[in-house]
């Protein structure tokens, strides 16, 4: 599966996050709500204009602008495949 | 004597909820010496014992990312609470043990309030209070401040914690290999420097971790450990404070 | 002792090191795996029952076809229920304040008071004092709770989210939305609200720019200035949605002008880029209905009283004094006016409008009694038991629809009250940013009402 930035999928996909790009404080922050490798998120909401995007990260809807979002990437986890329960 | 108490949890916890709830209109705020960041506290009464009870500002985490996570982290680790509350919810906790398993790397008088108990059972999520203490190593109250539900067993176990009742055996993170041999080089050494006053396990990850705040914040504390002692400022002017 | 402190610096300076960022993500990745192993263990989840609520609400309420619509209905509804029940409760309040002036009046003729007393104490203080409270109470105790419902449930995050984009766009923090909604209540708490904007440069911004969202003691003047002149020829339930609609528009002019100023701020004086950030949806609640509603007003009212007691009584005071010491044939307050007056004009107000706001600097609330006052020669305060004499006066002075339109506009977007003032110098511990929050409205106030009067007249409109 191709890994793309996070923003680029569509509402409902569930996603496994493969890398986090972002710096700094910012990436600190992002680890801590749960950002991490390996870590399953859905695509929750695009809000009106598209941008931000809510993602939910361990049972948590946080919404994202595509600055960051576009330093996260991730694959689409299949629909059969077994899914974490969160 | 009254017992300070800290409570710290993740924003959206429903955290304020339950200050408010112990401590009723017993409180008063003002803001962290030289930060930006509204302080509040209040008192509680139980049966035994008197509590002051210190609301820290809701965070994901005390890795000083900002000043928020830094007050509440200088708060633990120099004021040096008797009791820490870790306010968690029960609909994410996954997520919020992240907080309270920092916590408990930084002192053993913690209790873990799980908030939200309700919500959660509405949504199927059930939490085995015997197990997640058990393994946790410290006491655990399940919780709905909204609904109160839980604070007289809060309470009880406050007292008990305070009377010595309880004795605790804190989870510990375990790390990779590498990190754990840096981590055991380096104990010794940091209780050269503080003795047993500091979590020295702790301290060495932080140490490692590069956190520049908390090395000018220890600097600080060896010169004069009174100096970063919180001092309680007066109120800020404003009005309608938690409109 | 000092020795051994240096040393034990010395020992923890060589025991510090970079870091990195693998190094945190170890440690991260460590106290996830962590967490998932306690909750493996110590949690059940039965998924199937996630709420009907909890699901859907979030796809309806910021969806792309709904979420502006739904937002706008949400403030048409809150200011409509506001302005339709906030008239009653306020006639009754007045009445009941009128009564007990009788009783004052009775009791100061029989003790044989001189005028100038009692002219001071009940003309004056006790009058001022009540129409503060008659006049701002009834909204307030509706506005607030009704506020306060919405924001228990969660709806405010989303507001910021259907938002954010806009603010991006200016250069603003995305969060600065939810200073404004404290906005609505009080600009001065507002003001320190805006700690939860991280950057320095963002909140600059959101400070700047919060007095463009009208607060409790700008509602009255608006709502009560679109109701007489700008629903004028309609009766009834059409007046209050006609005068609903005009409040908000006069709303959304002003978040407008907070995205309009804050952009060109952060081109100019405040030049940079957006910071990084993250905003939590927390789930929606349920709200505790009557806990909420009883908190909210008698919270509110608590401090609407106290206000009014502690700003609006000795403002009243000066005021009355000031109109009744005369100097030639006119009182002070007259002198002034006419003072003001070519410049006021010019903007399309008049000089006892423009010296209402500057009296007024104290507390908004005042503005509108001040004005009144100013208006009857009398040199006390009337009382407001009927809207339709307040317009009369108001038209014996000249008043056009112009005259109110500028009037709401400038209370809008002028300079923020004394105690927001004194709350952004505490904040910014500044005086050239505390100016700038004085100054910077003020001209925009100026230059938009400059702007509206001349064309309005240029093109004989009025």
């Amino acid at each position: 599966m191709e890994s793309k930035p996070i923003y680029q999928f569509h509402k409902g996909d569930r996603l496994e996050i493969t890398s986090v790009q972002v710096e700094g404080v910012m990436r600190r922050r992002l680890l801590d709500l749960g950002f991490v490798r390996g870590a399953v998120i859905d695509v929750v909401q695009k809000s009106p204009l598209g941008d931000p995007i809510a993602f939910r990260v361990f049972n948590t809807s946080i919404a994202l602008r595509r600055e960051e979002s576009s330093l996260i990437h991730a694959v689409k986890m299949e629909e059969d495949s077994e899914v974490k329960v969160q | 004597m009254s017992h300070r108490v800290a409570l710290a949890g993740n924003p959206n916890t429903g955290k304020s909820t339950l200050f408010n709830l112990l401590t009723g209109l017993r409180q008063h705020t003002g803001n962290w010496p030289g930060k930006t960041v509204v302080r509040a506290e209040g008192e509680l009464r139980t049966d035994n014992h008197t509590f002051q009870i210190i609301d820290l500002p809701g965070t994901y985490s005390l890795y000083s990312n900002s000043a928020d996570e830094e007050v509440a982290r200088d708060y633990i680790i120099f004021e040096k609470p008797d009791i820490t509350l870790v306010v968690v919810d029960a609909t994410s906790l996954e997520r919020n043990l992240n907080l309270a398993l920092q916590v408990l790397e930084m002192t053993k008088n913690v209790i873990v309030c799980v908030n939200l108990i309700d919500e959660a059972r509405r949504k199927g999520i059930t939490v085995d209070k015997k197990e997640l203490s058990r393994r946790l190593g410290v006491p655990v109250v399940l919780l709905s401040a909204r609904e109160k539900i839980g604070v007289i067993q809060l309470m009880k176990t406050m007292d008990q914690m305070v009377d010595g009742k309880i004795s605790t055996d804190p989870y510990l993170i375990p790390y990779e290999e590498e990190v754990e041999k840096k981590i055991e080089e380096m104990e010794p050494r940091i209780k050269e420097i503080f003795g047993d006053s500091m979590p020295s396990r702790w301290l060495a990850l932080r140490l490692l971790d590069g956190d520049k705040n908390l090395l000018q914040a220890l600097k600080t504390y060896i010169r004069d450990p009174q100096s970063v002692e919180i001092k309680h400022e007066p109120a800020q002017g404003g009005c309608c404070h938690g409109a | 002792m000092e020795h051994s402190a240096e040393k034990k610096i010395e020992q923890l300076d060589h025991l510090f090191q970079e870091g990195s960022d693998d190094l945190r993500d170890h440690i991260v990745s460590s106290i996830y795996q962590s967490t998932q192993g306690l909750t493996k263990e110590a949690v059940q989840y039965s998924p199937k029952k996630a709420s009907w609520l909890d699901t859907n609400l979030d796809q309806i309420l910021t969806s792309r076809m709904f979420g502006f619509p739904i937002m706008l209905a949400m403030l048409a509804v809150v200011i409509y229920l506001t302005i339709a029940g906030a008239n009653y409760p306020g006639i009754v309040i007045a009445e009941a304040f009128a009564r007990v002036e009788d009783g004052l009046t009775a009791v100061f003729q029989w003790v044989h008071a001189p005028d100038w007393l009692y002219g001071i104490l009940v003309e004056g203080l006790y009058r001022g004092t009540s129409w503060v409270v008659s006049v701002m109470l009834p909204p307030m105790a509706i506005f607030f709770p009704m506020f306060a419902l919405l924001e228990n449930f969660g709806y405010l995050p989303r507001v910021a989210f259907n938002l954010d984009r806009f603010f991006k766009k200016s250069g603003a923090h995305g969060k600065q939305s939810l200073t404004m909604a404290m906005g609505f209540g009080c600009n001065a708490a507002a003001i320190m609200s805006t700690r939860i904007v991280e950057s320095p440069r963002e909140r600059m911004l959101a400070i700047l720019t919060n007095n463009f969202v009208p607060c409790n003691g700008r509602w009255p003047l608006i709502i009560v200035l679109a109701g007489l002149f700008m629903a004028a020829g309609f009766s009834g339930g059409m007046n209050t949605f006609i005068s609903a609609g005009v409040v908000v528009g006069i709303v959304l002019f002003g978040v407008v002008m907070t995205l309009f100023v804050s952009w060109a701020l952060s081109k100019t004086l405040l030049r940079g880029v957006p910071s990084h950030y993250t905003l939590e949806l927390p789930p929606y609640r349920k709200p505790k209905f009557w806990n909420t509603i009883v908190r909210a007003t008698l919270d509110k009212s608590w401090f609407v009283l106290k206000r009014a007691v502690i700003i609006a009584a000795p403002a009243s005071l000066i005021t009355w004094i000031l109109a009744n010491i005369m100097v030639g044939d006119l009182s002070v307050l007259e002198h002034i006016a006419a003072f003001l007056d070519p410049f006021a004009h010019a903007i399309g107000l008049d000089g006892f409008i423009l010296m209402a706001f500057i009296l007024g600097f104290p507390a908004n609330e005042i503005v509108l009694p001040i004005l009144l006052m100013g208006y009857l020669a009398t040199g006390s305060m009337i009382e407001v038991e009927n809207l339709h004499d307040l317009k009369q006066i108001f038209l014996d002075h000249g008043w056009t629809w112009l005259t109110a339109l500028n009037m709401m506009l400038f209370s809008l977007l002028h300079y923020p009250c004394g105690t927001t003032m004194l709350n952004i110098w505490k904040e910014t511990k500044s005086p050239k940013w505390t100016f700038t929050a004085f100054a910077l409205p003020t001209a925009i106030a100026i230059v938009v009402t400059f702007i509206i009067a001349q064309t309005v007249i240029a093109l004989g409109l009025v």
